[in-house]
């Protein structure tokens, strides 16, 4: 190192073995100052990393003031040597600085960096030439390939003894890097501008620590800075270079939570960190560390019921060792402790060795911040917004009614919406009282809770906007859900809230979970929620095909599942079931709406041979082993109203059931399905009606008992008109067969002819009702267009 | 050693790879256990494969992660048993055979686990004349594999171990853990000398299997042989297997073949995975295990049945019956994914018409 009064600390940000270093270093060195790499602008809030209310892994938190998306965090958990460095520092009141480039200027590089969208693809040359890790070259020259175990092995593991110089695996470091960085003149740089740009900056803090009159500077940064920090070229090459920044970008910081999950995620400091849970392990355990963790395992494992003893440990232990042995290594690392673990306690059971890796090698560890810390862009961003929207935040409650249509009540719709998802009950849907019709108008009741302030610090974690943070924690919803009735809320509250970043992940995790339920039923019951969203999702003009494809997948499913889950179901089983499919009938007749319906093999089709499918199983042997008539008769009146059925065949159907061959119950229950939902039919084909009538005049005097209440049940059920007509044809004698096209049959009361002329005149009216062209003369059904094929050749 | 001819139809490990393991054993020079042949560095190689400093070029044996060789090797080093788990087709048997031939040079010391695997077979047995001609004794004593491998400290193996009755499974437990087989007629024991271990392999997933009971589970380390990693090692497997069956069965060469090869694959991979290949939309998985060792038959006998009843080219319809056979287990249950499958996946995907079109003929 060039100069005696500097001493640099090259590291690996988060590392038990650097960290470990580094507070040995520092004991040594006794530095009167403590320089870091991190942003500038933290210096004021750098205090709070002694109080007592702060507890690792937390991050700074950088983010331009105009813009809080553009926000950059500093990650920091206790095993990070710059952690280290700070609480050292700070415990023994030294001043302790942040050296590198501020983040004002990070922010503006990359602004700059997107605008000229040609010295962009120079940048991404340049990165790609950094993308050289310097530890994977370092590795290749000790004759390793995995890069990562070679460093774990010579830097993270080692705990030094006490009478090694703590400075010299530092030594050896600056060492290695200087080698890795020197080029021959006339190569390409091995650094990018905006790396140039950080070391320029970081010396001249030394420089100025040094100016400060500081003689022992201890620096900690990245070891690939090292090199290019000890060969200090001139003050004024830096002062030049650092000319060429462009304009801060006004930029706050502060510190927020984190967690071990989001270390383990790639961020801010470099990359990720694979295993913070077992870093940390190393870090804070002093011996034993192997058989620690170990233990630790096999308590995780009897917590969750697999049956782990103490012998199991033992052997866990050994083999792990030996395969250390085996390998080359010095100490077991955590390939070799997850294979132990994975062979002895876990039975060679990946599943369980998941459950290790998530609690442990992650980890949940989750930081807390003080109360003293700085706002976070969260809050600015809710008040820039409730100043927008000119919603104020007041304790009492108060009606708030908005329109859709316009702009702003659509903003502000949004905002409540997404402050909802945050858990923030700033706004509670009501139904209102002066006007709830159609989907355009919304009521809300607006209260603010102070406590609410608590919970936009909370919620930061998940993002610096209110719509990031809420599509965020939506995300992280969906991946927790255990329901699909969940999934289909959230995909639900997404387009409402119009969260379309979340959407895909929502999605993802509701095409999946539908993949693997089993439960037809289920299915049945999320898909009209789905439709629904898709409806809503039409009004507020989201993006919905994703979800589109979801609920044809998903339907898809339901054609496919249906007709087994329908097999031997009870009476109320049976109840429960003939709702599911009025409700998946409509809903795959609203999803087919907008399609073109002369696709040859449309959704419509495959639900109508579902419903085929569904109407031919009959019960062969006992009421186990078919659908029951109420589901057949259901499916047999689905299709004929869809015109997929002519009504000659319902009535071979109806004859079928009725024959004495079938169960008379069974036979009701056919009935009550094909009547229900209006039983006009019975007037318009007297067929039909003449064949129920001769079934039951037919049915034995017992068997009447029985059937009576299922028949009564089905009759009250019709319209009080139909019901009288009916009676008064049963009445009026015998049917004839003749003229089964005619309205009326020669059995009915009036009989008189139509007068075409005057039913002609009401017809522009009746369509204009209806929405319709008034030229189309087919206004009796509108929606559902004649299929070629009946699919009952399938 | 019995000597091999080469008439015989197949050869034993360490016959067959005498010459690798010779020019092993000449150059290793790491530390070996008592009785091992080779170092524990040494077998790992052989079985993972490589070239020696010499030049010797050393096959690899088996394909597949490192690791799982690795922490074998290292188990039977340890003195800790060995049980490899794993669907049919995963090569237990083959690592099984290599590891018992790479360290003791033997791999003959074979019980086969049957549902009439006697005790005898594990302990020891008597022969009757000897015992009614001159009373009990050593001579009249018939030991069995895991015996004899207790007294020369070699490595003894159990085929199929979860094929064997419990109650015989259960004499397994203080030959591993007090390391030595009484004989209380004799008033006497056998114990193991060092260099003694013992590897087993068991189906896990099969039907018609006995549960170890967990004090022997306990006995054992657990290392569970994967199925093929990506679709092309397996594709490579299935080919080659069919390749050889193939010949053996005189089945003509027919065109159309490795397209379908790959498409039984992509369906048995997917099927058990529960995800397609793209990673883009889970499916349920069916009851049965869809191992590799299924693909391969049902390719042949799609080959079969094209060959012989079809135009002499490999088409859809002829691995749809097969296929539809090896994931229809449960009428019930694996029909509805089946059904699922084959329209949420196979309906839109490029190129797969006829595949889908033979499907529908057949779940009709």
């Amino acid at each position: 190192m060039s100069d005696n009064d500097v001493t640099l600390l090259g590291i690996r940000h988060h590392g038990p073995g650097s960290a470990r270093a580094v507070a040995a270093a520092l004991e040594r060195l006794r530095p009167d100052v403590v320089l870091i790499e991190g942003p500038a602008e933290a210096d004021p809030i750098i205090s709070l990393a002694v109080d007592k209310e702060m507890v690792p892994p937390v991050a700074l938190l950088a983010h331009a003031v105009d813009d809080p998306s553009r926000a950059g965090f500093w990650p920091f958990a206790s095993f990070s040597p710059e952690w280290v460095a700070i609480r050292y520092g700070l415990a023994r009141e030294l001043p302790v600085r942040f050296i590198d480039l501020p983040a004002a200027y990070g922010f503006a590089l990359a602004a700059e960096q997107a605008q000229q969208a040609q010295q962009a693809q120079q940048a991404q040359q340049a990165e790609e030439r950094l993308a050289l890790d310097p530890i994977a070259v370092l590795a290749e020259a000790a004759g390793q390939d995995d890069a990562e175990r070679w460093w774990e092995d010579v830097v993270e593991h080692r705990t030094p003894g006490a009478d090694a110089d703590p400075l010299a695996p530092f030594e050896a470091l600056a060492e290695a890097m200087t080698a890795l960085r020197e080029q021959p003149p006339g190569a390409p740089p091995l650094t990018g501008r905006r790396d140039d740009l950080r070391e320029a900056y970081m010396r001249q803090q030394i420089r100025a620590a040094r100016r400060a009159g500081h003689r022992r500077i201890a620096v900690v940064c990245g070891a690939w800075h090292v090199p290019a920090l000890s060969a200090m070229p001139t003050a004024t090459a830096d002062r030049a270079l650092l000319a060429t920044l462009p304009k801060k970008a006004k930029t706050e910081i502060t510190w927020v939570p984190w967690t071990h999950r989001r270390l383990a995620q790639h961020t801010g400091y470099g990359a990720g960190i694979e295993s913070p849970g077992w870093y940390h392990h190393l870090f804070s355990t002093e011996r034993d560390t192997l058989a620690r963790w170990m233990t630790r395992a096999a308590e995780l494992l009897r917590a969750e019921d697999h049956p782990v003893s103490s012998a199991h440990v033992i052997e866990a232990v050994r083999l792990a060792e030996t395969l250390a042995a085996m390998r080359g290594r010095p100490v077991a690392g955590l390939a070799e402790t997850l294979d132990a673990v994975r062979s002895v306690l876990c039975d060679g059971s990946d599943v369980a060795l998941a459950l290790v890796q998530e609690r442990l090698v992650v980890g949940e560890a989750l930081g807390e911040v003080p109360s003293a810390t700085p706002t976070v862009p969260l809050q600015r961003d809710l008040t820039r917004l409730q100043r927008s929207l000119r919603l104020k935040p007041e304790t009492e409650a108060r009606e708030l009614v908005l329109d859709l249509r316009k702009e702003l009540d659509a903003s502000r719709s949004l905002l409540l919406h997404r402050l909802r998802l945050l858990g923030i009950g700033w706004g509670t849907e009501t139904r209102s009282a002066v006007n709830s019709t159609g989907t355009f108008r919304e009521s809300w009741q607006l209260s603010w809770d102070p406590e609410y302030a608590v919970r936009v610090v909370e919620a930061a974690q998940w993002g610096t906007t209110i719509e990031q943070a809420a599509a965020g924690k939506v995300v992280e919803l969906a991946a927790k859900a255990a329901e699909l009735a969940d999934l289909t809320r959230l995909a639900e509250h997404c387009l409402v809230a119009r969260l379309p970043a979340a959407l895909p992940a929502v999605m993802r995790a509701l095409a999946d979970r539908a993949a693997l339920d089993t439960d037809a039923g289920q299915l049945a019951e999320a898909l009209p929620a789905l439709v629904r969203a898709l409806r809503y999702g039409d009004v507020r003009g989201t993006d919905s095909s994703a979800l589109d494809g979801v609920a044809r997948g998903l339907a898809d499913r339901i054609c496919v599942g249906l007709p087994p889950a329908c097999t031997g179901l009870d009476a109320d089983g049976a109840g429960a079931m003939r709702t599911r499919l009025d409700a998946v009938h409509a809903a795959v007749g609203l999803l087919e709406q907008g399609a073109a319906a002369e696709e040859p093999d449309s959704l419509a089709d495959r639900w109508a041979a579902a419903l085929h499918g569904l109407a031919r199983r009959e019960p062969s042997a006992g009421p186990a082993t078919g659908v029951p008539g109420l589901l057949r008769g259901r499916a047999v009146r689905l299709l004929l109203d869809d015109a997929r059925l002519d009504s000659a065949e319902a009535g071979r159907r109806m004859r079928l059931v009725l024959s004495t061959a079938s169960a008379p119950a069974d036979a009701a229950g056919w009935i009550e399905g094909f009547l229900s939902g209006g039983g006009a039919l019975l007037l318009h084909d007297p067929q039909l009606l003449e064949l129920l009538d001769d079934w039951l005049t037919g049915v034995s005097d017992e068997t009447f008992t029985d059937v009576l209440p299922l028949l009564r049940r089905t009759f009250s059920a019709l319209e009080a008109g139909v019901r009288q007509t009916v009676g008064s044809r049963v009445a009026a004698g015998p049917f004839a067969a003749a003229e089964p096209g005619r309205t009326a049959g020669p059995g009915a009361v009036r009989a008189e002819p139509l007068d075409a002329d005057r039913a002609d005149a009401a017809l522009p009216t009746v369509a204009l009702l209806l929405g319709l062209r008034p030229a189309a003369p087919a206004a009796a059904r509108p929606l559902i267009p004649r299929q070629p094929d009946r699919g009952n050749d399938r | 050693m019995t000597t091999t001819t080469p008439e015989v139809l197949r050869q034993h490990a360490e016959d067959a790879f005498a010459a690798e393991l010779a020019a092993l054993a000449a150059q290793d020079e790491r530390p070996r256990p008592e009785r091992w042949r080779l170092s524990p560095w040494a077998v790992a190689s052989y079985l993972l494969g490589g070239e020696l400093p010499d030049g010797t070029v050393i096959t690899p044996k088996y394909v597949g992660p490192r690791r799982i060789v690795e922490v074998a090797v290292t188990t039977l080093a340890t003195d800790r048993a060995l049980l490899l788990l794993g669907v049919p087709g995963t090569a237990k048997t083959w690592v099984s055979e290599h590891l018992a031939a790479a360290i003791s040079g033997d791999s003959t010391l074979l019980v086969q686990g049957t549902a009439g695997t006697p005790e005898e077979a594990v302990r020891y047995g008597w022969n009757y004349a000897q015992l009614l001609a001159h009373g009990p004794s050593r001579d009249a004593l018939v030991p069995s594999p895991v015996m004899r491998a207790m007294a020369d400290g070699k490595i003894a193996r159990v085929e199929e171990l979860t094929r064997i009755p419990a109650d015989v499974q259960d004499s397994l437990i203080t030959i591993l853990s007090e390391k030595t087989l009484p004989v209380p007629e004799l008033g006497g024991e056998t114990q193991a000398v060092r260099g003694f271990n013992l590897i087993a392999t068991a189906n896990d997933r099969d039907r018609g299997v006995n549960e170890l009971s967990s004090a022997l589970r306990r006995r054992f380390n657990t290392v569970v042989l994967p199925l093929p990693a990506t679709l092309d090692e397996e594709v490579d497997i299935v080919t080659r297997r069919v390749d050889q069956l193939g010949r053996s069965l005189d089945l003509p060469e027919l065109p159309g073949g490795a397209e379908e090869i790959r498409r039984v694959v992509t369906v048995f991979r997917e099927l058990r995975d529960g995800i397609t290949a793209d990673g883009r939309t889970k499916v349920k998985s069916p009851t049965g295990t869809l191992s590799t060792a299924e693909a391969i038959s049902v390719v042949t006998n799609g080959l079969a049945l094209a060959a012989h009843f079809g135009d002499g080219v490999l088409r859809a319809g002829d691995v749809a019956t097969g296929i539809l056979g090896a994931v229809v287990r449960d009428p019930v249950a694996d029909q509805v994914v089946w059904r699922e499958y084959v329209e949420g996946v196979v309906r839109e995907r490029e190129g797969w018409k006829d595949f889908y079109r033979a499907a529908r003929e057949l779940s009709r």
